[in-house]
C-alpha cells in the first residue's frame, strides 16, 4: 500500500468485553420484556381466578340475574351466547366460505377481484363498535327486526365474515395442485374438483378457521350494547326474534356496579367465558394436530 | 347429467360463489352509507366547525355541546398510553424473539402471545379497573379509580402481541445474507440487530406500528369499563376521562330514540372514527406490501 492511498480513518473500538456485554444486554432486555407480558397474563388469570372461584356453582350457571349478588346467574346469559353464536355461524360460514373458494379457485384476475381483495383487507381492520353501528342501522332500524337474537347474530356473522374469508383462503391454498390437476385429468369440471377434491382436504384448515372466527365473535361485547342488547334479560331467548344478552354484556353489567358482590360476580362470568373459548380453540387444535398428521 | 346442463349448473354456482366475494364490498357500501346518512342528518343541526373545533362535549345534558375534541383527547391519551408499552415492548420481544431465541422459545413463546391477544376485553377491562388501577394507586398520587392510566397499560398489554408478532415476521423476511455481511464487517449481534436488520424491516415495523395504533383508537370495551365517563380535554392520564368509542357504549346503553339529535351523535363519533382507524390500515397494508416488494 502506498502513501498516496487516503488513509482509512481509524474507527474508535471499544473493548470487546463491553461490546460482548452489550450484546447480551440488549437479548437479556427483550427477554425481561417478554416475561414481563407473560407475567401480566398470569397475573390476569390469578387476579380473576381468585375473585371469582368462590361464587362459581351449580346455582350460578342456572340462575337468572338477579338485584341481589348472591342469588344472581347467568343462564340467560349463556343461553344466549351459544344461540347467537349458532345463528352467526349458519349466516357466516355460508358466506364466507364460498367468497373464499371463488377469490381462491376461480381467481379472476379482473379489477373486481382486485377490488374485493383490498376490501376484505380493509374490513378486518375496522373496529368491532363501528360493526355495531352498522347493524343498529341497517338490521335493527332499515330492516326492523328490533334488538332481536337475529339482529345480533348478522352483525357479529359481518363481523367475522373478513376472518372467515381470510382463514378459509389460507386452508384452500395449502391444498396442493396436483390434486387438482389429478380430478381434472380423470375429466372432472371445476366445481366437481372443489366439491369433491379441494374442499374436503381443505377441511380441517377451514374448520380450524372457523372455530378461531367464533370464539372472537363469543367475546365481542361492543358491537352487540351497540344494537342495543339488553343488560338485564330474566328469561330465556325463545326464537329469532326474542330480545336477548349475552355473557360479556351480563360481565360488563356486573364489572359496572359499584358493589364488591357483583364484582365477583363478573369475576365468575369471566371463568365461565374463558372455559368456554379454551374449549373452543383445543377443539381447533385437535382438528389441526389431525390435519397434519394426515398430512405427513 | 348431459353436457349443457353440467355446464349450466357450473356456471349458476360460479355466479353464486361471485355474489358472496362481491357481498363483502356491500359491508362496505352500507357502513359508509349508514355513517353518511345520520352524519348529514348531524350536521343539519351542528355546523361542522362546532364538531371538529369545540372544545366541550355535553350532548346528553339540558345545555348541549357539541365539540368532540375532549373525546378525541380520551381516545390520543389512551393510545398514547398503550403505544408506550406496546411499540418498545412488542419490538425487544420480536428481536429477541427472532435474533437472539432458538427454535424451542420460539415455539412455545408464539402461542402464549397469541391467548395474550385471543382474551376477549371485557375481561381486559375488569383487569384494568379492578387490579392494575388498585395497584397503580399507591404509587401514582391522585390516580382516580377510573382513569386513562390503567386502561391504557393494560390496552398496551392487549395490542404487544400484535406489535411482536408482525415485527418478528418483518425481522424474520430479512435476508441472512445481510446479517452475515454485517458479521463479517466485525459488528457484533447488538449491532447487527440494532443497525441493520432493524432499519432493513423498518417498512415492515412500521406497518405493525400503524396497525396498533389503528387498533388502540378503536378499542371499546376497556376504555368503556375502566377509563370513565367524563369527556374532558386534558392529558393528564390519573382523572377520568372518555374516548369516542365509550361514548358510542354510553349512549347505546341508555334508551335514545332514533331520530334524535342525541342519537345522530354516536353516528358522527363513529364516522370520525371510522374514518381515522380506514385511513392508517391503507397505510399499513401499502407500507406492507413495499416491505414485501423489497425482498420478494
Amino acid at each position: 500500500m502506498t502513501d498516496a492511498s487516503p488513509a482509512a480513518v481509524p474507527t474508535p473500538v471499544r473493548p470487546p468485553f463491553l461490546r460482548h456485554s452489550g450484546d447480551r444486554l440488549l437479548g437479556l432486555f427483550g427477554l425481561l420484556v417478554m416475561l414481563l407480558a407473560l407475567a401480566a397474563l398470569a397475573a390476569l388469570l390469578f387476579d380473576i381466578t381468585r375473585d371469582g372461584i368462590g361464587r362459581l356453582s351449580w346455582q350460578f350457571l342456572t340462575s337468572y340475574p338477579s338485584r341481589r349478588a348472591a342469588e344472581a346467574g347467568i343462564l340467560p346469559a349463556l343461553a344466549g351466547s351459544v344461540y347467537v353464536i349458532g345463528i352467526t355461524a349458519l349466516i357466516a360460514v355460508p358466506l364466507g366460505v364460498g367468497a373464499a373458494v371463488y377469490l381462491e379457485e376461480y381467481e379472476a384476475q379482473g379489477r373486481l377481484s382486485r377490488l374485493i381483495e383490498i376490501n376484505i383487507a380493509n374490513l378486518a381492520g375496522v373496529p368491532s363498535i363501528i360493526y355495531g353501528l352498522l347493524g343498529l342501522g341497517l338490521f335493527v332500524r332499515i330492516f326492523g327486526m328490533g334488538r332481536s337474537v337475529l339482529a345480533g347474530s348478522c352483525t357479529l356473522a359481518l363481523l367475522v365474515l373478513p376472518t372467515v374469508i381470510i382463514s378459509t383462503r389460507e386452508a384452500l391454498r395449502a391444498v396442493p395442485k396436483s390434486l387438482r390437476e389429478g380430478s381434472y385429468a380423470l375429466g372432472a369440471t371445476k366445481w366437481q374438483t372443489i366439491q369433491h377434491q379441494v374442499l374436503p382436504a381443505a377441511l380441517p384448515g377451514v374448520l380450524t378457521g372457523l372455530i378461531l372466527a367464533l370464539s372472537r365473535a363469543i367475546g365481542e361485547t361492543a358491537p352487540l350494547i351497540t344494537i342495543g342488547a339488553l343488560t338485564y334479560v330474566p328469561f330465556l331467548p325463545d326464537g329469532l326474534w326474542s330480545p336477548f344478552t349475552v355473557l360479556p354484556i351480563q360481565i360488563f353489567n356486573w364489572v359496572s356496579r359499584p358493589q364488591a358482590a357483583f364484582a365477583e360476580n363478573a369475576a365468575a362470568g369471566i371463568l365461565v367465558l374463558l372455559v368456554l373459548l379454551l374449549a373452543m380453540n383445543a377443539v381447533a387444535i385437535v382438528v389441526r394436530d389431525r390435519f397434519q398428521r394426515r398430512a405427513q | 347429467m348431459s353436457r349443457s346442463g353440467r355446464r349450466a349448473v357450473e356456471f349458476v354456482i360460479e355466479r353464486m360463489l361471485f355474489l358472496c366475494a362481491a357481498g363483502s364490498i356491500l359491508i362496505t357500501v352500507g357502513i359508509i352509507g349508514v355513517l353518511l346518512f345520520e352524519t348529514v342528518e348531524f350536521l343539519r343541526e351542528v355546523s361542522f366547525v362546532e364538531f371538529l373545533f369545540g372544545t366541550e362535549w355535553t350532548p346528553l345534558f339540558s345545555d348541549k355541546h357539541f365539540g368532540v375534541l375532549p373525546l378525541v383527547s380520551g381516545t390520543l391519551l389512551t393510545s398514547l398510553i398503550a403505544m408506550a408499552v406496546a411499540l418498545p415492548g412488542g419490538l425487544l420481544t420480536a428481536i429477541f424473539l427472532s435474533e437472539y431465541a432458538g427454535m424451542a422459545i420460539r415455539r412455545t413463546v408464539r402461542p402464549v402471545l397469541e391467548i395474550l391477544a385471543g382474551v376477549p376485553t371485557v375481561v381486559y377491562g375488569y383487569f384494568a379497573l379492578q387490579f392494575v388501577t388498585p395497584l397503580l394507586q399507591p404509587l401514582v398520587p391522585g390516580l382516580a379509580g377510573f382513569n386513562a392510566l390503567g386502561p391504557g397499560l393494560v390496552m398496551g398489554l392487549m395490542i404487544l402481541p400484535l406489535v411482536s408478532s408482525l415485527s418478528e415476521d418483518a425481522l424474520h423476511n430479512v435476508p441472512n445474507g445481510l446479517r452475515e455481511g454485517s458479521y463479517a464487517l466485525g459488528a457484533t449481534k447488538m449491532q447487527t440487530a440494532l443497525r441493520v436488520v432493524v432499519p432493513a424491516a423498518f417498512s415492515g415495523i412500521s406497518a405493525a406500528a400503524i396497525l396498533a395504533v389503528s387498533r388502540a383508537i378503536g378499542e371499546t370495551m376497556i376504555v368503556a369499563i375502566a377509563a370513565g365517563q367524563q369527556p374532558r380535554l386534558t392529558l393528564d392520564p390519573r382523572v377520568p376521562v372518555e374516548t369516542m368509542t365509550a361514548y358510542i357504549v354510553q349512549v347505546s346503553l341508555g334508551d335514545t330514540p332514533a331520530g334524535t339529535i342525541e342519537y345522530r351523535t354516536i353516528f358522527a363519533v363513529g364516522m370520525l372514527l371510522f374514518l381515522s382507524t380506514f385511513v392508517l390500515n391503507l397505510a399499513s397494508t401499502w407500507l406492507r406490501n413495499r416491505f414485501r416488494e423489497e425482498y420478494a
